[in-house]
């Protein structure tokens, strides 16, 4: 008889995504396992085996002698509907064992809006989800990514968080797993020895005692755990792990590509971009060594496509003699070469004619802001010169497509720098009918405006989301100036970006919320055909919690912040510096031209920062 | 062109046509057997499989087209480097050169599995042996304009049936090009006409392939 998995298979929408089996896929035998993690990615296989976070730490643990790190990801709604139905427990994908079998289930989480998943995949796997349910040493739940950086509104869940990146700490974190499974320790022995292992956060170790106006009063830690919290680096990029051999999926996932990573941190200094401060400093690897890691990727994977990843690739230094070896190597073994984000600068262009991206995917800017003015208050360094000197250039060259993406709801923006937006777009129209050489096909230019989010660690941790009707108001105005046939936009339901505001910047008061909304329903949430704002409306009420809190209330200079004990390297020094910076609309150069002195320099003990 | 014959099983069903023409790209590149690309605007490697494959059917006569950019590298060596890189289920059998026309293939032998999992309902061979003797047996099949209905009784050159304890086994040979049978439709036709008899579960493999004549077909 067919076993039941295999009877639920063709009944669920891509069904290869829960089988396993991938080429590079690593199976143990588990006579030779002492340490099983279940490694879960809270959204769906496409996305999961898309981040190249969790395959660099798929490599790291499986590294290991004695540990398997197999994968899980969330299940579509059509495959939830039928394990609930047939109550079958989540599984892993290399052994297809059931999580709840698992020594450790690890987390990573990079979207706020995934919040959802990681509760409903414990309820999915029957694990208790409540950290402080879950007694025992067998099922301890971990988690890290960027949203670890605030982890407070998951703080009832997750027994620990790891601040960072992960190649060092995950080991330190297994091993120590390991010595106390074999000396079989409680899970308080556990936590508190995790607990010292630098970069680690025991939510339970810390008491949040709040004011009357709701605002946080004190952060007290217990058990001697450690009041800042300072996330964990690789000083070394040339010497660290890294995968070469990949797992390749069977079935399309979004990247469907070779991804090597160039140089981790961020010179530019957005200030509304959270990985532009989190993840400094700046740490480069060489062109050789990217190269070898390079080919070494491709002939293993057999892809045909390789895209080099950064924060801003353009300003990976040696990216010329890195393209110069790899353009040749890629044109001979018939390899697509994509460098993604880069600048609208003159090595750029001529790379980028070299690659022939451009006909690929057309043009993409994100200026953010309509107006110089707003693009100096969040430190944007793109001018409208560099926007309409690259479109004229491509126009001439042919093509006629170009996406600008901006933000809606910065801080100090007016309607003056909303139309802004529409001026800016006239100015692309009218050097299409310049200089366009074929305008038989037309000109498409596609605007998108997102809503605001503020981050934390961030010069904009403090401010105010505007209220949704204002957003929509502005959205609406932007509208009405449009009226070139040629225009097509689209703006972001507000919905969403106030529960990700909500989140971003929430404390231990949302755990029972995000509880009350998964119980409801709620996951999936990052996509369009399963999120319901109102299931997260009725578990807010439910709850006595209120968004505005969170959005636009706005938070004091002065208040004390739920994630002040996390130390990411930019100082609240420098952050405030540079909000006051942005109020009077005065950029701050880039790294490269000048220490802006944020601290994150700070975290290095071996090497300078590669600004 | 070369070709070879492989298999899908396991767990390896659950890959779709689509992907798995991905799959085999990236596998000849593992192998370090570079395929000529087609010309024009988006140029894609050259492999071609015969009769796509629906999702959830095992097959043991799958055909694959190729062509090697300038190798000269044996079929027995294309056969030994593609397991190497391939992923487990998916094995070629053999690579051979000068293959028959595609379009002189004509035939599929395949079994339809039902599983009944309180076990086999009394009469249901017979009963099913009555069905597919009748002078016409139509079906409803989804198509690109729609639902039309389709007999199937032309298109089927024989079969037999197999009863155990739980499953019945329909083996059977049937038209699968201009126009083609889908195994799977014996399973919608007894849904639709024994509905006492509808499996709990039901499956298909491909067994085989031949030409008009029934020769094998390679």
């Amino acid at each position: 008889m067919t076993e039941l998995i295999q009877r639920i298979l063709p009944t669920v929408q891509k069904p290869a995504r829960y089988t396993g089996g991938e080429f590079n896929e690593i199976k143990k035998d588990l006579k030779d396992v002492r340490v099983r993690v279940a490694f879960c990615f809270p959204d769906t296989y496409e996305i999961g085996m898309s981040n190249v976070g969790m395959r660099i730490l798929y490599g790291v643990m499986n590294q290991m002698e004695g540990v398997w790190c197999e994968r899980v990801f969330a299940p579509w709604g059509d495959m939830e509907q039928a394990m609930r139905t047939h109550g079958l427990p989540l599984w892993a994908l290399e052994s297809q064992s059931p999580v709840r079998d698992f020594d450790m289930i690890a987390f990573t989480i990079g979207y706020e809006m995934s919040y959802s998943n990681i509760l409903n995949m414990l309820s999915l796997a029957k694990v208790p989800l409540h950290s402080a349910d879950r007694h025992d040493l067998k099922n301890i739940v971990f988690a890290g990514g960027v949203c670890a950086f605030n982890p407070e509104p998951l703080a009832d869940y997750i027994d620990f968080f790891a601040l960072g990146e992960g190649e060092d700490i995950t080991l330190e974190i297994i091993n120590l797993y390991d010595k106390a499974k074999a000396e079989s320790w409680s899970k308080d022995a556990f936590l508190l020895e995790v607990s010292k292992i630098p970069g680690i956060y025991v939510p339970s170790f810390y008491d949040h005692q709040y004011n009357d106006d709701g605002t946080l009063k004190a952060i007290v830690p217990r058990n001697g755990a450690p009041e800042k919290i300072t996330k964990r680096i690789i000083e070394d990029l040339d010497n660290a792990y890294w995968p070469t051999k990949m797992i390749v999926p069977s079935t399309e996932i979004v990247h469907d590509r070779a991804n090597l990573e160039v140089f981790r941190g961020c010179i530019r200094g957005c200030r509304f971009c959270q990985a532009g401060f989190s993840c400094r400093p700046v740490r480069r690897k060489s062109a050789d060594v990217l190269y070898r890691q390079a080919v070494d990727m491709l002939t293993d994977s057999g892809n045909n496509e390789i895209t080099l990843s950064s924060l801003s690739t353009s300003d990976y230094r040696q990216l010329k003699e890195l393209t110069d070896e790899l353009i040749p190597y890629c044109a001979q073994n018939k390899i697509n070469l994509s460098v993604p984000s880069l600048r609208a600068d003159n090595f750029s262009r001529e790379l980028m004619e070299k690659l022939q991206t451009v006909r690929k995917s057309g043009l993409t800017f994100a200026p953010e802001a309509g107006t110089q003015r707003l693009r100096d208050v969040i430190n944007k360094n793109l001018t409208e010169e560099e926007i309409l000197t690259t479109c004229t250039n491509a126009f001439s060259g042919g093509w006629n497509n170009v996406k600008l993406y901006f933000m809606l709801g910065l801080p100090t923006e007016t309607d003056e720098d909303v139309l802004g937006i529409a001026d800016l777009v006239y100015k692309i129209i009218k050097a299409w009918k310049e200089h366009a050489v074929n305008k038989k096909r037309g000109l498409r230019v596609h605007v998108a405006t997102a809503y605001f989010v503020p981050k934390p660690h961030t010069p904009f941790q403090w401010e105010q989301q505007i209220q949704p009707e204002e957003y929509l108001r502005r959205c609406k105005l932007l509208k009405e100036h449009f009226y070139s046939k040629s225009i097509e936009y689209n703006y972001h339901a507000p919905d969403l970006s106030r529960l990700e505001a909500v989140m971003a910047r929430g404390d231990r008061r949302l755990g029972p919320v995000i509880e009350a909304a998964a119980r409801r329903g709620a996951r999936l949430d990052g996509w369009d055909e399963y999120f319901r704002f109102d299931l997260w409306q009725d578990a807010f009420a439910e709850c006595g919690v209120d968004m505005s809190f969170y959005t636009t209330r706005g938070y004091g200079e002065d208040e004390l912040l739920p994630w002040d004990p996390m130390d990411v390297g930019v100082t609240k020094k420098f952050l405030l510096r540079e909000r006051k910076r942005a109020y009077e609309a005065t950029i701050t150069p880039d790294c490269r031209e000048g220490c802006a002195g944020c601290g994150a320099n700070q975290l290095l003990k071996e090497v300078a920062c590669d600004a | 062109m070369p070709r070879a014959l492989f298999e899908k099983t396991g767990n390896a069903v659950w890959i779709s046509h689509l992907d798995l023409m991905r799959l085999f790209q990236r596998a000849f590149k593992r192998a370090g057997l570079p395929l000529t690309h087609t010309q024009g605007f988006n140029p894609r490697p050259s492999v071609s499989i015969a009769l796509p494959l629906s999702v959830g059917v095992e097959s043991r006569c799958e055909l694959l087209d190729f062509d090697l950019d300038g190798m000269d590298v044996s079929c027995d060596e294309i056969c030994r480097r593609l397991n190497g890189a391939l992923v487990e289920g998916v094995r070629v059998l053999s690579v051979y050169d000068n293959g028959s026309k595609i379009k002189n293939l004509a035939l599929l032998r395949s079994v339809v599995t039902l599983e009944y999992d309180k076990g086999v309902p009394e009469g249901a061979r017979e009963q099913i042996s009555d069905l597919l003797r009748r002078p016409a047996l139509t079906v409803e099949k989804k198509g690109k304009n729609g639902i039309t209905e389709q007999d199937i009784i032309p298109m089927l050159r024989g079969w037999a049936i197999r009863a155990e304890a739980h499953t019945i086994e329909l083996e059977l040979l049937a038209c699968c090009q201009n126009p083609t049978l889908n195994p799977m439709q014996l399973h919608a036709a007894i849904c639709r006409y024994l509905p006492e008899l509808t499996p709990d579960f039901a499956k298909c493999r491909r067994l085989e392939l031949y030409d008009t004549n029934e020769n094998i077909f390679r």
